[in-house]
């Protein structure tokens, strides 16, 4: 009867678990695809009205929609992990589950797959709609987004990872960080206009982030049609260095929160 | 010969402000019932939490059933579980999810059936399809222990298992812990404060108070030893007493 199973069975297993919550309550799946909706809708007719007066969007239709829809994704993948974390921070689970043969990397990485579940159900339906509403697709972008879409994925989980570590050492008074630290990367990773418009010390910050080079390399796409790989590929190096330093700000906190008995405590 | 269930030596928990474990050492053999008994911030959680590799001691050695839980806490893990009313399962699940999620996590094969067996066991098959948020506090500590039981662990550990129960509940949780160490041959250590389930349950007692083992011995033993009537006595008597380590009754 003693047995501990396969890493993949139980990351599996703590897969299912914050799916069965998805699926318990279809006001969270509704609200997955209410804000990329709603965004979608603010700035696709924001777009239809600057088309037809500024020369910035009329290079290119859907560069705003776009952004728009990538920053989701930068986003919801960062909220989509952290959520899930919170989930066991508010059912003050975790005394259970670290009682089981789940090793933390494996409670990691079912996290990674819930966030990208997430932001899916979140994204799908926003750019589907697009189609018919402004006759524009973000998957006529090509391969070139498939890219954007995974950098700008990984660099959320990063700050995510960052995140729930801070949650760990903090304590629940640091929960609000989850849904706001995202925005300050905002302003500074270009997503609306070009990075040149920054102030020029700003700019060397922007350059440090991945999301500056995504959003930098679709309006290249958008615009003259050439796909930046010396872009990507710096946004991709990039996002192995803040993945890494996620990763182990986060086992470094569960490590401390073990050393400080918080595995037990961490609740409301 | 096999090692005892848990051989604990020289175990120290110290937080910044505070000493909640103090150079402990005890040994609990295996297929016995025993107890952590002590007044609140004795040690007793503290200890529990130590064994189950939730918390890393400041300094001590610890073996769980022969391993060294320290340095292969995952080969014990899946041998051992636990068991807290204050420690919840996620409440909007389900309770068949949550324990459908747990058997995973154990990796146990032919899972459905390991639940509804449990069910039948505990009495939970009336609410299996409840969230387990919406249950009784009876209710909730019988699913917790079907939780506790998933793995059929070697060693059951369980923090104040029939805290907030009727004395109904409490009597029927009581029976089938029994009934599952005889049936298994497990061994169960507890942390509780209610000295007349440590009394009909439990052969070893380890009594606790400031972070230290003051005495131990059978429930009888320690009746005897102390001059007194029953267990809650001589928990009274240690626990009033101004010394860490308490002379008995003469």
């Amino acid at each position: 009867m003693n047995r501990s199973g396969a890493p993949a069975a139980r990351v599996w297993a703590m897969l299912l678990r914050y799916l069965y919550l998805l699926r318990s309550s279809w006001p969270r799946t509704v609200e997955l695809m209410y804000w990329p909706t709603l965004q979608m809708l603010v700035w696709g007719f924001m777009s239809q009205f600057l088309y037809v007066n500024t020369n910035y969007v009329f290079r290119a239709f859907g560069v705003l929609l776009a952004a728009v829809m990538l920053w989701d994704v930068l986003f919801r993948g960062q909220l989509g992990l952290s959520i899930s974390f919170l989930e066991e921070m508010w059912a003050r689970n975790l005394g259970h589950l670290f009682v089981t043969p789940l090793r933390p990397y494996e409670w990691v990485l079912s996290l990674l797959s819930m966030s990208m579940i997430r932001v899916l159900l979140g994204i799908v339906p926003a750019a589907l709609l697009a189609i018919p509403l402004y006759h524009y697709s973000i998957f006529a972008m090509g391969l070139p987004l498939v890219g954007f879409f995974a950098v700008l994925l990984i660099m959320g989980w990063a700050l995510g990872m960052a995140i729930c570590g801070l949650i760990l050492r903090q304590g629940m008074g640091a929960e609000g960080l989850a849904w706001t630290v995202v925005f300050t990367l905002s302003p500074i990773s270009a997503v609306y206009y070009p990075v040149s418009i920054l102030p020029g010390w700003l700019q060397h910050i922007a350059w440090a982030l991945p999301s500056t080079y995504v959003f930098e390399g679709m309006r290249a796409v958008l615009f003259t049609g050439i796909f930046r790989a010396d872009y990507l590929l710096t946004a991709a190096a990039l996002d192995v260095l803040y993945v890494t330093l996620g990763a182990f700000a986060f086992l470094f906190a569960f490590r401390d929160a073990r050393r400080r008995g918080a595995l037990l405590q961490m609740g409301e | 010969m096999l090692e005892p269930a848990v051989k604990v030596e020289e175990l120290v928990k110290h937080y910044p402000t505070a000493v909640a474990v103090d150079g402990i050492s005890f040994v609990v053999r295996r297929g016995v019932t025993a107890a952590l008994l002590g007044g609140n911030g004795a040690g007793k959680t503290t200890t529990l939490s130590i064994l189950l590799g939730l918390l890393l001691p400041t300094a001590g050695r610890v073996r769980v059933l022969g391993e060294d839980m320290l340095r292969h806490r995952y080969r014990v893990l899946p041998r051992i579980n636990f068991s807290s009313p204050f420690v919840d399962l996620p409440h909007r699940l389900t309770v068949r999810q949550n324990l459908s999620i747990y058997a995973r996590l154990y990796g146990l094969p032919r899972r459905r059936e390991r639940i509804e067996r449990l069910a039948e066991d505990l009495q939970i098959e009336g609410f299996l399809e409840r969230p387990a948020g919406k249950l009784s506090a009876g209710q909730k500590t019988r699913v917790a222990l079907a939780k506790a039981l998933l793995n059929e662990p070697e060693l059951l550990l369980l923090d104040e298992p029939t805290a907030s129960l009727d004395p109904d509940t409490g009597d029927w949780v009581r029976g089938y812990l029994e009934s599952y160490r005889a049936r298994t041959g497990a061994t169960i250590l507890m942390a509780s404060h209610n000295m007349a389930e440590v009394e009909r349950l439990c052969s070893d007692v380890m009594m606790m108070k400031a972070g230290r083992i003051v005495d131990h011995g059978s429930p009888e033993a320690l009746i005897d030893r102390y001059g007194r009537t029953n267990l809650e006595e001589v928990f009274l008597h240690i626990a009033r007493g101004s010394q860490a380590v308490l002379e008995p009754v003469a």
